[in-house]
C-alpha cells in the first residue's frame, strides 16, 4: 500500500529507500537485473573471452615467442593473488555492495605473516590460519556494521582500509623479509605441467578459490541468496531470504579471499610491507567489471572475473613486450577497456528494458 | 520535542501525506519503541531506517524551532553536532599539548598560526569536499577528484615549465587557465557518462580515477616537473591580504557555491535530483543537465586544488599528487552529514568535515604520534562519527534519543515523494 518511493541514489544499496514499496524506479535496479535472463546474460562474459583470446593472438602476431602456453601461465603465476581478492571482491559486488579495504587487507597479511615468522619464529603452520581468520573477521565485522547498522558498504570499507592499513604501519614501517623455509620453498617450487610449462602453487590455490567459489555461488543456498540479495535487497528480505546472514557472510567471504591473497602475495613477495597491494582494490574492482558483473548486483560469473583478471594481466604482459610503451599506458589501457565494457554492459541492459 | 507529549497522530511513513514536510505544527513523526515493532527493527534495519528517512522531513522542520525544555535535544540531534564536538576536542587535545596552539601572530604582514595553517593545508581538501558535496546531493559520487587534482597540476607546470619567462603574469595566467579548461572537459566527460549514457557515477567515474593517473603520469612524462615561478606560487604559497591566498580562494568559492545553491534555487533542484531522479524530471527538473553541471563543478574545484597542491610544492607528480584525496573528500563530506544516498547536503558540514580531518592530521604531528598511525586515528574518527550519524545506530544503542536522523535535511527538505 506504502508504495511510494522515498529515496533511492544510484548507489543506494544497503537499501535505505522508502517503506516496503518497490525498490527505485529511478535506478532501474530491479528491472536490471530481471532483464538480463536467458542468453544475453552470457553476452559481457564472452564479449570479455572473446577480447582476451584476439589480445592474444594480436600479441601472438606481432612478438615472438608470445603465442606459447608458459605466457598465459604466467599471467596466471603473476596474478594468482589478484585472481582470489577479485573473487571476494565478486561476492561482494554481486550483492550491490563494494569492499574498498581488499587492497589494505593483503598488505596487513603480508605485515602480519612477515612479522610473526621471520621476528617471532612462529611456525607457518601458525601464521596462514591465524591471518586468514584476522581477514575473515575484520570482513565479519564490517559486513556486521554495515548491515546492522545501515551504513553505506563504501564508507564502512573505505574505514576497514585505513584501518588495515594503519595496523600495518604501526607493525613496521619497512619491508619484512620474510626467510623462513616453508616459504622459501612454496615460492620456489615449480609445478611441471609438460616439459616447457610450469605453474606455482599460488595457481593451484587460486584455481581452487575459483572452483569453490563458482561451487558457492550456483549450488548452494548461500549462492542464491547472494543473487537475490543483489537482485532486490526488498524483495529478498520480503520472501524470507537470510539478508543479514547473506550481507554479512560476501563480506567476510570477502576478507577472507583478500587474507589468502596476501597470503599467496607474501610466497610472491616474500615481504611483507605496509605499501604492498596500494590500489589493489581498483584492479579487483576492475578485473569484476571487466568480466561482466553488474555493479548494482544480482548478476555476474565467477568466470567472468577469472577473465577479467587475465585481461589485466595480459594487458601488461603485452606491454612488456611492448618495450617502448612506459607502464602508465596500463591505466590507460584499463581505463578504456572499463568504459567500453560498461558502455557495452549499459547497451545491453538499455536495450531491453 | 522528542518528548513523549508531541505525538502526533499520524506517521510520517504516511505516503498519503506528502506535504507534512510543510507542516510545522508535526513535531516527531517516528517514536521509536512503540511505533516500530522491536522484531522488526532487529531483523530489518534498512526497511525502518526506510521509514525514518520518510520521516524526516517533519522531524527537520520541527528541529529549527526547538520546545521549551527540548533545547539540549535538538543540538544534539543537529547534524552538525558530533562533527562539531570532534573538531572541538581534537582542537582541545592541541591547546593541552602544545600550549600557544590558538594564538594567532602577525609577522612581515602575514598571518602565522597553527590555526592558519590548518585552513591553509586544508584548502585544498574543502575544495575537492564543496564540488564532492554538490556531486553527492545528486545521489552520485566522483571517484576521479584524485586524478583531475594530478592532471590539473601536471599540464600547468608542464606549461610553465616550456615558458621562457616563468615569471611571467601572462603565461602563468595561462597555464592556469588551460589546466582549468581541461579539468572542466574531464567534468563534462563524468557528467556525461553519468547523464547522457545512465552509467552507474561509481563505475563511471572509475573510468577518469584509473585513466587520469596514467594521463597525469603521460604529461610529466613519468617525471617530477619542477617549476620556479614566483606568480605561480602564489596560488597555493602565498599570500594576499595578509591572509594564504589559497584560503582567499576558498572563501571566495564557497561563498559562491553557497550563494548559487542556497541563495537561488539551484541547490533546490540539485537535491530534488538526488531525491528521486525521475520525480524530478516528471517535475519539469532537467536533471541531465544540472548533473553534468554538477560534475563539471567537481572537476573544476578539483582543478583548482590541483593547482594549489602543485603549486605549493612548485612541482608536478602525476603519481602521488592528489593521492587519495577522493577518500578524503568523501569522508569529509559524510562527517558533515551529508547523506551519500543523494536528496541534501550541507556545504557549512562539508567544510566542518574537512576541517576535522586536516585537524587530525595536524593534531597527530604536533602531538608527537608518530604520523604511520595517522590512518588508525582516520579509521577510528570516521567509524565513530558514522555510527553516530547513522539512524539504525542510534535506534539501538540509544533507543529513545535516536529518533532523529542524522542526516537531517539541511534548510529545506525537497524529498519528492511519488505514488509509483
Amino acid at each position: 500500500m506504502s508504495s511510494d518511493v522515498a529515496t533511492s541514489g544510484p548507489s543506494g544499496s544497503s537499501g535505505s529507500s522508502g517503506s516496503s514499496g518497490p525498490k527505485g524506479s529511478a535506478t532501474g535496479r530491479p528491472s536490471r537485473a530481471a532483464v538480463l535472463r536467458g542468453r544475453e546474460r552470457y553476452i559481457p562474459v564472452m564479449a570479455t573471452g572473446a577480447l582476451l583470446l584476439a589480445m592474444f593472438v594480436v600479441g601472438g602476431m606481432r612478438y615472438e615467442a608470445f603465442a606459447s602456453g608458459q605466457i598465459v601461465l604466467n599471467v596466471f603465476i603473476d596474478n594468482a593473488f589478484l585472481l582470489v581478492v577479485a573473487i571476494g571482491m565478486t561476492f561482494v559486488i554481486l550483492t550491490g555492495g563494494i569492499d574498498l579495504s581488499v587492497g589494505s587487507v593483503v598488505a596487513l597479511s603480508t605485515m602480519i605473516s612477515a612479522s610473526l615468522v621471520t621476528g617471532q619464529g612462529w611456525p607457518p603452520l601458525v601464521v596462514i590460519p591465524l591471518v586468514l581468520l584476522i581477514g575473515a573477521a575484520l570482513g565479519f565485522a564490517m559486513g556486521s556494521i554495515i548491515h546492522y547498522f545501515d551504513i553505506q558498504p563504501f564508507i564502512v570499507t573505505l574505514a576497514g582500509m585505513f584501518l588495515a592499513r594503519g595496523l600495518c604501519y604501526t607493525i613496521g614501517t619497512d619491508s619484512i623479509p620474510i626467510t623462513d623455509e616453508t616459504y622459501t620453498a612454496i615460492a620456489q617450487t615449480r609445478i611441471d605441467l609438460s616439459a616447457e610449462m610450469f605453474i606455482s602453487p599460488s595457481v593451484l590455490i587460486a584455481l581452487a578459490v575459483v572452483v569453490v567459489a563458482t561451487y558457492v555461488l550456483h549450488y548452494t543456498r548461500l549462492g542464491r541468496n547472494v543473487y537475490a540479495v543483489g537482485g532486490n535487497e526488498q524483495s529478498a528480505m520480503l520472501m524470507g531470504l537470510p539478508v543479514a546472514r547473506t550481507k554479512i557472510a560476501v563480506y567476510t567471504i570477502s576478507g577472507f579471499c583478500s587474507a589468502l591473497g596476501g597470503v599467496l602475495l607474501s610466497f610472491y613477495m616474500l615481504s611483507g610491507y605496509g605499501l604492498h597491494a596500494v590500489g589493489m582494490e581498483l584492479d579487483a574492482i576492475a578485473a569484476v567489471v571487466i568480466g561482466g558483473t553488474l555493479l548494482t548486483g544480482g548478476s555476474g560469473y565467477v568466470l567472468g572475473t577469472v577473465l577479467g583478471v587475465l585481461v589485466l594481466g595480459l594487458i601488461q604482459t603485452i606491454i612488456s613486450f611492448e618495450g617502448t610503451l612506459s607502464s602508465w599506458w596500463t591505466k590507460i589501457f584499463i581505463g578504456m577497456l572499463l568504459f567500453v565494457f560498461i558502455l557495452l554492459q549499459r547497451l545491453i541492459t538499455a536495450r531491453r528494458s | 520535542m522528542t518528548a513523549p507529549t508531541g505525538r502526533p497522530p499520524m506517521t510520517g511513513a504516511d505516503p498519503a501525506e506528502p506535504g507534512t514536510g510543510a507542516d510545522p505544527s508535526v513535531t516527531v513523526a517516528r517514536s521509536g519503541s512503540s511505533e516500530a515493532a522491536p522484531e522488526t527493527a532487529a531483523t530489518d534495519p534498512a526497511a525502518a531506517t526506510g521509514t525514518t528517512d520518510t520521516a524526516a522531513a517533519p522531524t527537520a522542520t520541527a528541529a529549527a524551532r526547538p520546545g521549551r525544555k527540548a533545547g539540549l535535544t535538538a543540538v544534539i540531534g543537529h547534524r552538525l553536532f558530533w562533527p562539531g564536538v570532534v573538531l572541538a576536542l581534537l582542537l582541545l587535545a592541541n591547546v593541552l599539548f602544545t600550549p600557544g596552539f590558538l594564538s594567532i601572530q602577525m609577522k612581515d604582514g602575514h598571518l602565522y598560526g597553527s590555526l592558519v595553517d590548518i585552513a591553509r593545508f586544508g584548502a585544498p581538501l574543502i575544495l575537492v569536499a564543496v564540488g564532492m558535496t554538490l556531486v553527492i546531493a545528486t545521489g552520485g559520487i566522483d571517484l576521479s577528484v584524485g586524478s583531475v587534482v594530478a592532471i590539473s597540476g601536471a599540464l600547468s607546470c608542464l606549461w610553465i615549465s616550456g615558458l621562457g619567462d616563468q615569471q611571467d603574469v601572462g603565461g602563468v595566467l595561462v597555464a592556469v587557465g588551460l589546466a582549468l579548461g581541461l579539468s572542466l572537459v574531464l567534468g563534462l566527460w563524468n557528467g556525461f557518462l553519468v547523464a547522457g549514457f545512465g552509467i552507474q557515477p561509481i563505475i563511471a567515474t572509475l573510468i577518469l580515477m584509473v585513466a587520469g593517473r596514467g594521463l597525469a603520469q603521460l604529461i610529466t612524462d613519468g617525471q617530477i616537473i619542477t617549476i620556479n615561478s614566483s606568480p605561480y606560487k602564489l596560488i597555493g604559497g602565498g599570500y594576499w591580504l595578509t591572509l594564504p591566498f589559497g584560503i582567499i580562494v576558498v572563501a571566495a568559492v564557497l561563498a559562491i557555491t553557497a550563494f548559487l545553491t542556497r541563495r537561488l534555487a539551484l541547490g533546490l533542484l540539485i537535491e530534488s535530483v538526488g531525491g528521486n531522479a525521475t520525480a524530478s524530471r516528471l517535475a519539469g527538473i532537467r536533471s541531465r543537465g544540472l548533473i553534468i553541471t554538477v560534475y563539471a563543478f567537481c572537476a573544476l574545484c578539483a582543478g583548482i586544488a590541483g593547482l594549489m597542491i602543485s603549486s605549493n610544492v612548485s612541482s608536478a607528480d602525476g603519481n602521488n599528487a592528489g593521492l587519495w584525496i577522493e577518500l578524503d573528500a568523501i569522508l569529509a563530506v559524510v562527517i558533515g552529514g551529508t547523506s551519500l544516498v543523494g536528496g541534501r547536503f550541507s556545504l557549512g558540514g562539508t567544510v566542518l568535515g574537512a576541517l576535522v580531518i586536516q585537524t587530525l592530521t595536524t593534531t597527530i604531528y604536533s602531538v608527537g604520534i608518530p604520523p604511520e598511525t595517522t590512518l588508525l586515528f582516520k579509521a577510528l574518527v570516521v567509524t565513530v562519527v558514522c555510527l553516530l550519524q547513522s539512524p539504525a545506530f542510534r535506534e539501538k544503542v540509544f533507543h529513545r534519543r535516536g529518533r532523529r536522523p542524522g542526516a537531517s535535511p539541511t534548510s529545506a527538505d525537497p524529498k519528492v515523494k511519488v505514488p509509483a
